[in-house]
C-alpha cells in the first residue's frame, strides 16, 4: 500500500489521467452489457429509444422464458463444462508429469504430436468426429460433446512449464520421505500448480460455455443441447431481430455466470496471491 | 530408464494420448488424405486427385480475399487485445478508485456468448438509430453504414473481436501482477525510477511468461473466431469480411467441397504451426523465467 | 399369494407387451429449422405428441436444428455419417444439392391412392415448382413465404400521400419515394423512401425485380443461368439507381435483420421484406401500416420462399412411409391453417384458405391474404446445382454493384462466368 501511495504522491497528474483512461475504457466496455440491461427491462418500441420516461416491464423475460427451456440447457452447459474440466484436469496432469519426470523412448515425438492439438480445433474436423461419436453411439450426449476436448494440448503444455519450474529439492525432500510417484505428483506438484491450474480451469469454461459449432451437430435434443445452441433460436434469420428478447434471453443466461465472477473475483485474485513460490 | 518405470510414463499418458490421436490426429491425416482426393459424389466415388484441390484453391479469389482479411484481422486484434489487455491489468492492480468495477466491467464480454453479443453489435453499428449513429448525431457527424459498407465492415467486426478478448487476458497478466515481489516496486519508488522505466526494465521482462502465454492464445483466436462473422455480416459485403475459417466452412459445409474444403484446412493449420513453433521454440527460450 | 403372483405376472407380461409394442414402432427422427420467431419449437413438439398418439405405431421424434444452414448441415453429416434422418424441414431451394448428395427420394413413390394424388395436386403451384425437378416432386411444401411490400400509412400522409394507395410499378414507387425521403438542416437523410435489404441473400429479393422485369434466372434443370441477360442488369441498375441516383434508398448494404425495426422506427417508409414477418410487424408497429403485393415492372412477380419437408433415401422404408403420413398429417388444410397463422407464413394450399379458421383471420386482417394473392405472380426462387456456391457467385456480384466497386453491368457478367464455370459438369 505504501508503494502505492509513493508513487501516487510522486505523480498525481499521471494517475489522475491514468484513473480517466481507466475508466473511459470501463464505460466503453460495459456499454454492450448495459444497453442489454437496459433494453432487456423495456418493451420493444424503446429498444433504440432512450427516454427516460420509459415503463420497465418483465414480459421479454417472460417471452424468453416461454421460446425455449432454460432451465433445462443451464443444467446441460454446467455439467458439460464441468465434466470437460474435471477430465481435462485429471488426464493432462498425469500426462504432463510423465513428460516431466520420465524419461522414456519417444518422448520428443510424443509431445511434439501433443503440441499438434494445439492448431487443430475440432470444429475443423467436424465431419470426421461426427462419424466417430456416431460410431460410439455417443449422439445427443454430454459425453459426445466432451470428449474430443479431454485431452487438451493446452493444459498438457501449461502444466509441463509448470512442473518444470518445481524446485528439484522439495521434490527430492518427499522421495526421501518414501513417497510414491503419484504422491509425489499429488502432494509436491499439484499444490505449487494451483494458479495455472486456476488460469486454465479460466480458459477451458468460458472457451467450452461459449462453444457452438460442435455442439449443434452433435446434439438433438433437449437432453444434451448446451445454452448457446439454445439462445441461437432467437438468431432467426428469416424474421427481424427483436432485440428486446435476445437481450433479455441473454440476460438469463449470463447472469449466473456474471453473478459467480462477481462473487469469484475476489478468490481468483486470493489464490494468485497465495501462490508464493513462482 | 528401467522397463518398469518406462510403463509407469505410458500408462500415465495413455488415456490422454488414445483421445488426442482420435480425435485430432486420425481426422488431421483423414483430411490430409482428403486433400488430394476429389470430393465424393454418390454416383462418383472419391478418386486421387493430387494437387487439383490446392490449384482450385489458389485460383479462388475468395480464397486470398479470405487469407488478406484475416491477416489484417490479426494484425489488429493481437497486439491490440495483448496490449489492452496489459494496460486493464496494470489499472486495475494500480489501486485506482473503483477498481471492482473496472475489474467486472473488462472481464464481461468473456462471460457473454458471441451468439447474443454479436447481435448486440449489431444494434451498435446500425445506421440511421443505431448507438453509434445516435452518439454521431450529438456531434454532428456524418451516417455511416459500418457493415455496409466494404471499406469499414472489417474494422468494426475487428473491434468486436478485440472487445470481446481483450478482458480475458486482463485476467492472465492480472494474476502475474500478483505474483511480482512488491518490494521491486518500492525499490524503484524509492531510487525515483520514472513508471516507464520500471515497466520496461523491471515488468516487462518479468512478464514475458505471461506474455508468451497471452500471445498464443490471441493468435489462435485470430484464425478462431469466426462466430460474430456469422451473425453480424455472414462474410460480406462481398467478402469484405470473409475470414478463413468461415471461408473453410462455407466451402465445407455449405458447398459439400470436401477435397477443397481439406486443402483450404491443410493451408490453415500450416500456417497455424508456423506460428505456434516459432513461438515455443524461439520465444520460449527468450522467457525469463 | 397366489393371487396377487398372479396379477404381479399379469402386470410384468403386460408391461413386457407394451414394450414389445413400442419397440416395434416405427422411429422417424424429424429435423426442423426455427426461422421465425415465436415458440415454433413447442408448437412442432406438440404436432409430433398428437401425430404419435393418433398413430401409436409411429414416432415422431423432432430435433431442432438451427437455422435453415444448421439443419441442411446436420442432416447432411448425419447422412455422410451413417445416422441419416428419416424426415427434415429444408430449404427448397436445397432440392438439388439433396438429389445430387443422393440423399433424398421422391414424394411420388408413396402416391399411390386418389386421395394422395388428390393432395398432392392440392398444393399452390407457385410452391409445389421448386421441388419439382425431372418430372418428379421431391419435397413437400410446407413453411413458404414470398416477398411482400410493407408501407407506413402515416408517412404516407404527411407526405401528401393517398395513404391507401401503395405503389403499383416501379415508376410510383421512385416518385412516391422521392415524396417520402426526408433529409434535416444539414443535408442527413433522416427517412428513407424505400429500402431493399441485400445483407446474406440479396439475391431472393432481387428476384422480385427480375421477375417483375419478365426475366426468369435459371433453368428448370438447374444447369443454366441468365445472371448477364440484359433485362437482368437493367433490374439491378433500377435498383442501384434507387439509392445512388435518386437518393431514395440507403447506400450500401442494406441489413436484412433490422428492416422490419428500421421501418417500425420510422426510418424508412417502404420496405421490401418476406411476409414472415408479418406478426412481428403488426404487434409492434405503433402506426397504421399496409400490405401490397411488390409493384409491378414490365409485370407482377416475386419469388417464393421457405422450406419443403423431404424424405430421406437411406431410412427403411418402413421409416419413409411412416414420413409420408406424417407429412400427409402435417399439411391437413385445418392444420396448415392453424400453423400458417401461429407463424405467419403462407398456408400452402387453397383448402387451407378456406378452412373457418383463415377466412376469418383473413377477413378481420386484410394483409394476411396479399401473400396469398400475389401467389399466382409467383415464380419458383433460384436453385441450381451447386446451388449454394451458383448463389454465392450471383450475391457477392449483386453485393458488389451494390457497394459500387463494380457497375451492375460488369458484376453481373463475373457472376455468370462464374455460374457457367461451376454449372458445366452439371449440364
Amino acid at each position: 500500500m505504501a508503494e502505492a501511495v509513493a508513487l501516487r504522491q510522486a505523480n498525481p497528474a499521471g494517475h489522475w489521467l491514468d484513473t480517466m483512461a481507466a475508466w473511459g475504457l470501463a464505460i466503453l466496455w460495459i456499454l454492450p452489457l448495459a444497453y442489454a440491461v437496459w433494453t432487456a427491462f423495456h418493451p420493444a418500441e424503446f429498444s433504440a429509444k432512450f427516454s427516460l420516461t420509459a415503463p420497465l416491464t418483465l414480459e421479454n423475460f417472460a417471452r424468453a422464458w416461454e421460446a425455449a427451456p432454460f432451465a433445462r440447457y443451464f443444467l446441460n452447459t454446467t455439467l458439460l463444462v464441468s465434466l470437460i474440466l474435471g477430465s481435462q484436469l485429471l488426464l493432462c496432469t498425469l500426462a504432463a508429469y510423465a513428460f516431466v519426470r520420465y524419461e522414456f523412448r519417444g518422448k520428443n515425438v510424443v509431445f511434439a504430436l501433443v503440441l499438434v492439438q494445439l492448431m487443430i480445433m475440432p470444429d475443423v474436423l467436424l465431419v470426421e468426429n461426427y462419424k466417430t461419436m456416431s460410431k460410439l453411439g455417443l449422439i445427443d450426449t454430454l459425453l459426445g460433446i466432451g470428449l474430443p476436448y479431454f485431452a487438451s494440448a493446452f493444459a498438457i503444455f501449461l502444466l509441463r512449464q509448470t512442473f518444470k519450474g518445481i524446485p528439484k529439492e522439495l521434490v527430492e525432500a518427499a522421495t526421501m520421505e518414501g513417497a510414491s510417484a503419484l504422491q509425489i505428483l499429488w502432494r509436491v506438484y499439484v499444490p505449487l500448480a494451483k494458479p495455472v491450474y486456476v488460469a486454465f480451469a479460466l480458459v477451458s469454461v468460458s472457451y467450452h460455455w461459449n462453444n457452438f459449432l460442435w455442439p449443434l451437430v452433435v446434439t438433438n435434443s433437449v437432453n444434451s443441447r448446451p445454452l448457446t445452441v439454445g439462445l441461437q433460436v432467437f438468431a432467426s434469420a428469416d424474421q427481424g431481430i427483436d432485440w428486446s428478447i435476445i437481450t433479455a434471453a441473454t440476460l438469463l443466461t449470463a447472469a449466473p455466470l456474471l453473478l459467480a465472477f462477481l462473487l469469484f473475483q475476489r478468490q481468483f485474485v486470493q489464490s494468485f496471491m497465495r501462490a508464493g513460490i513462482k | 530408464m528401467n522397463a518398469q518405470k518406462q510403463a509407469h510414463a505410458w500408462l500415465l499418458l495413455l488415456p490422454a494420448l488414445t483421445l488426442l490421436v482420435a480425435f485430432t490426429h486420425y481426422p488431421a491425416i483423414a483430411t490430409l488424405i482428403d486433400s488430394f482426393m476429389s470430393t465424393p459424389k454418390p454416383n462418383r466415388a472419391s478418386v486421387f486427385v493430387g494437387f487439383d484441390n490446392y490449384a482450385a484453391m489458389v485460383d479462388d479469389p475468395i480464397f486470398w480475399q479470405a487469407l488478406r482479411n484475416n491477416l489484417w484481422f490479426a494484425l489488429a486484434t493481437i497486439p491490440l487485445s495483448v496490449g489492452l489487455a496489459l494496460a486493464m491489468a496494470l489499472w486495475v492492480n494500480g489501486k485506482l478508485a473503483g477498481r471492482g468495477f473496472l475489474r467486472m466491467a473488462y472481464f464481461t464480454p468473456t462471460v457473454l456468448p458471441m451468439i447474443a453479443v454479436a447481435n448486440i453489435w449489431l444494434f451498435f453499428y446500425t445506421p440511421s438509430y443505431g448507438l453509434l449513429e445516435q452518439i454521431g448525431n450529438l456531434f454532428g457527424l456524418p451516417s455511416q453504414n459500418w457493415l455496409g459498407d466494404k471499406a469499414t465492415a472489417l474494422g468494426a467486426i475487428t473491434v468486436v473481436a478485440i472487445w470481446k478478448e481483450a478482458g480475458f487476458f486482463m485476467i492472465f497478466y492480472l494474476a502475474a501482477l500478483q505474483g511480482i515481489n512488491p518490494s521491486l516496486r518500492e525499490a524503484a519508488a524509492i531510487e525515483g525510477a520514472s513508471r516507464w522505466f520500471f515497466f520496461r526494465r523491471v515488468l516487462w521482462p518479468l512478464l514475458m511468461p505471461t506474455t508468451i502465454f497471452v500471445l498464443v492464445n490471441a493468435v489462435i483466436n485470430a484464425f478462431r473466431m469466426v462466430d460474430h462473422v456469422v451473425v453480424m455480416t455472414r462474410g460480406g459485403p462481398d467478402n469484405a469480411t470473409t475470414l478463413l475459417l468461415y471461408h473453410l466452412y462455407e466451402v465445407g459445409f455449405k458447398f459439400w467441397d470436401q477435397g477443397y474444403a481439406a486443402a483450404v484446412t491443410v493451408v490453415l493449420l500450416a500456417a497455424l504451426a508456423t506460428v505456434a513453433l516459432v513461438q515455443f521454440f524461439v520465444l520460449d527460450r527468450k522467457a525469463h523465467y | 399369494m397366489k393371487h396377487s403372483f398372479a396379477t404381479c405376472a399379469a402386470a410384468v407380461a403386460l408391461a413386457l407387451g407394451a414394450s414389445a409394442v413400442q419397440a416395434q414402432s416405427t422411429e422417424v427422427p424429424f429435423y426442423f429449422p426455427v426461422a421465425v420467431g415465436g415458440p415454433i419449437t413447442k408448437i412442432i413438439d406438440q404436432f409430433a405428441t398428437d401425430f404419435n398418439k393418433e398413430n401409436p405405431s409411429i414416432k415422431v421424434s423432432p430435433i431442432y436444428a438451427g437455422s435453415y444452414q444448421d439443419t441442411i448441415v446436420k442432416a447432411l453429416t448425419a447422412n455422410k455419417a451413417g445416422t441419416p434422418p428419416v424426415a427434415s424441414v429444408l430449404l427448397s431451394t436445397d432440392t438439388f444439392t439433396l438429389i445430387d448428395e443422393d440423399a433424398i427420394v421422391p414424394i411420388d413413390n408413396f402416391v399411390k391412392t386418389p386421395e394422395d394424388k388428390a393432395w398432392l395436386g392440392g398444393f399452390y403451384k407457385a410452391f409445389l415448382l421448386n421441388g419439382q425437378i425431372g418430372g418428379k416432386t421431391w419435397g413437400v411444401p410446407f413453411q413458404r413465404s414470398t416477398v411482400v411490400l410493407y408501407w407506413n400509412k402515416e408517412l404516407f400522409k404527411e407526405a401528401g400521400l393517398d395513404p391507401n394507395k401503395a405503389p403499383q410499378t416501379w415508376a410510383e414507387m421512385t416518385s412516391m419515394a422521392q415524396k417520402l425521403t426526408r433529409k434535416d438542416a444539414s443535408g442527413k437523410v433522416t427517412q428513407y423512401g424505400v429500402q431493399i435489404p441485400s445483407s446474406g441473400f440479396p439475391y431472393w429479393l432481387f428476384q422480385g425485380l427480375t421477375t417483375q422485369n419478365d426475366v426468369i434466372l435459371a433453368n428448370e434443370a438447374g444447369t443454366q443461368t441468365k445472371f448477364d441477360d440484359p433485362k437482368v442488369i437493367e433490374a439491378l441498375q433500377y435498383w442501384v439507381d434507387l439509392s445512388k441516383k435518386h437518393g431514395v434508398h440507403p447506400s450500401g448494404i442494406v441489413e436484412w435483420g433490422t428492416t422490419p425495426k428500421d421501418f417500425m422506427e420510422k426510418k424508412v417508409a417502404m420496405i421490401w421484406t418476406t411476409t414472415g414477418n408479418l406478426t412481428n410487424i403488426r404487434t409492434n408497429a405503433k402506426f397504421d401500416f399496409g400490405v401490397a403485393m411488390l409493384p409491378a415492372g414490365k409485370k407482377r412477380g416475386s419469388p417464393t420462399g421457405g422450406g419443403n419437408f423431404f424424405i430421406f433415401k437411406k431410412a427403411t422404408p418402413a421409416q419413409q412411409e411412416a414420413a409420408f403420413k406424417f407429412a400427409k398429417w402435417l399439411t391437413q388444410p385445418a392444420r396448415a391453417a392453424q400453423w400458417g397463422i401461429d407463424t405467419g407464413y403462407v398456408a400452402v394450399s387453397p383448402a387451407a384458405w378456406d378452412t373457418p379458421a383463415l377466412k376469418k383471420y383473413a377477413a378481420e386482417f386484410a394483409p394476411a391474404a396479399v401473400a396469398r394473392d400475389q401467389l399466382q405472380y409467383a415464380v419458383a426462387e433460384l436453385s441450381t446445382h451447386d446451388n449454394q456456391r451458383v448463389t454465392k457467385a450471383f450475391n457477392d456480384g449483386l453485393q458488389a454493384a451494390l457497394t459500387g466497386s463494380k457497375t451492375a453491368e460488369a458484376a453481373m457478367k463475373d457472376a455468370q462466368k462464374e455460374a457457367e464455370r461451376l454449372l458445366r459438369t452439371y449440364k
